[in-house]
């Protein structure tokens, strides 16, 4: 049962980046994710909204196998990353996370120098020829994240010694550091303040150039000036997905509606 | 009254005292308990207390304090003479208090009154065979003297016991009124409970670090009579150990320091590696019913005793070695007993030290951390490499350490795998012995306590306290230096 309405998606276009089909996601005996449809474009933002525990992050994390981590996870359908299904057992999880980039909802910097967590994807990856490459990327990550003059005089202290909102932002940072095609962040923006959270939407804007972004926010307004595409999920299913302007000016479901205005979440 | 009555007296007052200090707030409250400053259960809890720790404290001070008071004031009363040339005053003093002891049997059994106890005469009468029939062997035949002592023991004790049931009633008595009057609505029990909770915690605290220093005291000064007798360079320079109790020993200790850190070195090499390995294997790679199978079977290894260990050194080991490095194969081995031998045995035995320890701390890194490394695009061995063993490295040198202590203290495996040569050689394959082997040996057997031969195991165990304590204070220094650069 899923009521996604008909958006242009016909199967010649080349830019669907992500499809899901029948995507279900079971914690032990808990049904988290329900039969969901989606296909998530190329060089575009598309934003995950719903109520708390609804399955945004659940969800996303499927997108780049995290869920593997979670012993008791189970993830069945198919979920393809440019045509090619990533639960095919031919694929390399780790490769595909390269390929696919996070940010988690709860900033995790490592017990490390605010310089090696950022310089860690690019050292895993072999992304610096040399040390001046090397600082080079950590530099454009930390400026393209909004936190480099914050932290340009300090890079050898710990990266766990910063506050919230720097943590996230540093998070952020490593993951653009290892460029990866598709960049799912996971309420990027929830301890920032307003303008941290303009620049971070900013340069979620720039990556759009190039990438494909998925964001879960439980800000209405974000989603509304960062993505194109926008996502209803409600108690595990996908309610309803379309245009960002759609969604919001012009719901199809009742409950997407009432979420929108306030009435539940 | 003999102490167990007093004590169940006394404990009987307080349960008492529990319900009805319990009641009486309630009552004041006017049986609603939001009314009160602190739960019902406080009000109890402090009559109990100021009933029994009083009470409790008095009994066992003066349980402690009685016996040595009596025994220095019958003491001084008995004049030198009285004492015989082959008898010290203190075994003097000994034989009074078993005299004492037999004629309160003797009484009690009804072999004799109370009067009677009190007043026979040793001139008259054959104690020491009285006594017998009871059961109470002396040594030797009663003087007037010693009996007239042990006389007044009695008296004194028995006063002494009146007094003390006084004074420990009186005091559980005071203080069940008291707390039970001040009891009240407005009484802040909680207050009071919470405050005596603190000064239970610190009175434990207390003993457990007076205790530390109790033992060190002691071995301070056997160490220091061991230097009066023995030349400390010779102690800690000496290049030879041959302890002779005849005299004109060598306590030189460094051939069986160096014996320690070479067993406890192949134990290391061998039980880090495994033990860290596996560690990580569990903790990191194995699904969860190998886990729940496998954990415990390492651990199983950690409740082997050490004696077995030494068995297996001894029976299994040894000769397996023999038949590689012995004389029928390379030849440089001369007897299964050898430093490998044992090393590789204290090795296996750390394992699961190593890895147990390692394992919870690796478990305590947060999977947040795993998540983001993985998330980037790592291996799992990446991941390990660069993300957990460092955010986990404190507690991993922590385990290390620990096991090294546990290596340089271990005694039956040495004893057993080692052989009891004490000896300077580079060879893994000689039989050499550790500073544990030889203080075992040192105090075994009939020694003199007053020679150096035997009080050099009080030098040999300070030496080690001191190499452990090192090696403890250096492991809180990583730790710290550690963390300093990571948090
Ligand atoms: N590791 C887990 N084990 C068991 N259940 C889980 C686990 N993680 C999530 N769930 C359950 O799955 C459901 C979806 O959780 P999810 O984290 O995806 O919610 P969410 O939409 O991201 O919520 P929020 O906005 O609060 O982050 C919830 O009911 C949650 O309890
Ligand atoms: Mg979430």
């Amino acid at each position: 049962m899923y009521d996604t309405p008909k958006v242009e998606n016909d199967v010649a276009t080349t830019d669907i980046k992500i499809s899901a089909h029948g995507c279900q996601v079971y914690y032990g005996d808990t049904h988290a994710i329900k039969d969901v449809d989606i296909d998530i474009e190329d060089t575009t933002v598309t934003a995950f909204i719903g109520p708390s525990g609804c399955g945004k992050s659940t969800f996303l994390r499927c997108l780049n196998r995290m869920n593997d981590t979670i012993d008791v996870c189970r993830v069945e359908g198919d979920i393809k990353i440019d045509g090619e299904d990533i639960y095919d057992p031919k694929v390399d999880p780790v490769q595909l996370r390269a390929k696919v980039g996070m940010v988690f909802q709860k900033p995790n910097p490592f017990p490390k120098s605010i310089y090696d967590n950022i310089a860690y994807g690019p050292r895993i990856h072999g992304l610096a020829k040399s040390k001046s490459d090397l600082d080079d990327i950590v530099e454009s990550a930390l400026r393209r994240a909004a936190i480099w003059d914050e932290v340009k005089d300090r890079l050898l202290a710990p990266g766990t010694g910063l506050s919230g909102g720097q943590q996230q932002r540093l998070c952020i940072a490593r993951a653009v550091a290892t460029e990866p095609e598709v960049l799912l962040m996971d309420e990027p923006c929830s301890a920032l303040d307003p303008i941290a959270t303009a620049q971070v939407e900013e340069l979620i804007d720039e990556l759009r150039g190039q990438y494909s972004v998925v964001i879960v926010t439980h800000s209405m307004q974000q989603a509304a000036r960062v993505s194109q595409k926008t996502a209803f999920f409600h108690l595990g299913n996908l309610v309803e997905y379309g245009d960002t302007g759609q969604i919001f000016t012009n719901p199809q479901d009742q409950r997407t509606e009432s979420y929108i205005t306030g009435r539940i979440g | 009254m003999p102490v167990l009555w007093l004590v169940l007296i006394v404990l009987v007052m307080a349960v008492a005292g529990y319900m009805l200090g319990r009641a009486r707030a309630l009552k004041s409250a006017g049986g609603d308990s939001r009314d009160l400053h602190s739960l019902p259960s406080y009000y109890g809890a402090n009559v109990t207390i100021m009933t029994l720790v009083p009470a409790v404290g008095i009994l066992i001070v003066w349980l402690l304090v009685q016996p040595i008071l009596i025994d220095r004031t019958i003491s001084s009363t008995v004049p030198a003479e009285a004492i015989s040339d082959s008898m010290t005053r203190g075994l003097f003093m000994s034989d009074v208090r078993r005299i004492a002891d037999g004629l309160d049997l003797a009484v009690t059994e009804g072999a004799m009154g109370r009067d009677e106890a009190d007043n026979i005469r040793a001139e008259f009468t054959d104690i020491r065979d009285r006594l017998g029939n009871l059961g109470v062997a002396l040594g030797s035949d009663v003087g007037p003297e010693v009996l007239r002592a042990a006389q007044r023991y009695r008296t004194m004790s028995s006063a002494g016991n009146l007094l003390m049931t006084l004074a420990v009633l009186a005091a559980a008595g005071v203080g069940f009124t008291i707390s039970y009057m001040a009891t009240g609505k407005n009484f802040r029990a909680r207050n009071v409970v919470e405050k005596v909770i603190r000064y239970l915690l610190i009175f434990a605290a207390t003993i457990a670090i007076l205790t530390t220093i109790g033992i060190l005291l002691s071995l301070v000064f056997n160490t220091i009579e061991f230097f009066r007798l023995y030349p400390a360079e010779d102690f800690f320079l000496g290049l030879t150990w041959s302890p002779s109790f005849g005299g004109g020993s060598e306590l030189g200790i460094l051939p069986l320091l160096w014996g320690t850190l070479y067993i406890s070195i192949i134990a290391l090499l061998v039980a880090v590696p495994i033990g860290l390995f596996a560690a990580i294997f569990l903790s990191e790679y194995a699904s969860s019913t190998v886990r729940s199978f496998a954990k415990p079977m390492i651990e199983v290894l950690a409740g082997i005793p050490t004696i077995v260990y030494g068995l297996f050194a001894l029976l299994t080991v040894g000769p397996l070695l023999m038949r590689v490095f012995g004389d029928d194969g390379i030849g440089i081995m001369q007897a299964g007993t050898a430093v490998m031998t044992a090393g590789l045995v204290m090795g296996i035995m750390l394992i699961p030290f190593v890895s147990s320890l390692s394992d919870d701390i690796i478990n305590a890194v947060p999977q947040s951390m795993r998540d983001g490394s993985l998330g980037l695009g790592a291996t799992r061995s990446e991941t390990v490499k660069q993300v957990v063993l460092p955010a986990a490295l404190p507690g991993i040198v922590g385990a290390i350490l620990l096991a090294a202590s546990r290596a340089i203290g271990e005694t039956m495996i040495v004893v057993l795998g080692a052989g009891a040569a004490a000896r300077l050689s580079m060879n893994p394959f000689d039989a050499m012995t550790t500073v544990t082997a030889k203080i075992v040996s040192q105090l075994t057997g009939d020694a003199d306590f007053a020679s150096p031969e035997a009080l050099v195991a009080f030098a040999l165990g300070m030496t080690l306290f001191v190499i452990t304590l090192g090696l403890n204070v250096f492991a809180l220094y990583i730790v710290r230096k550690y963390r300093e650069q990571y948090e």
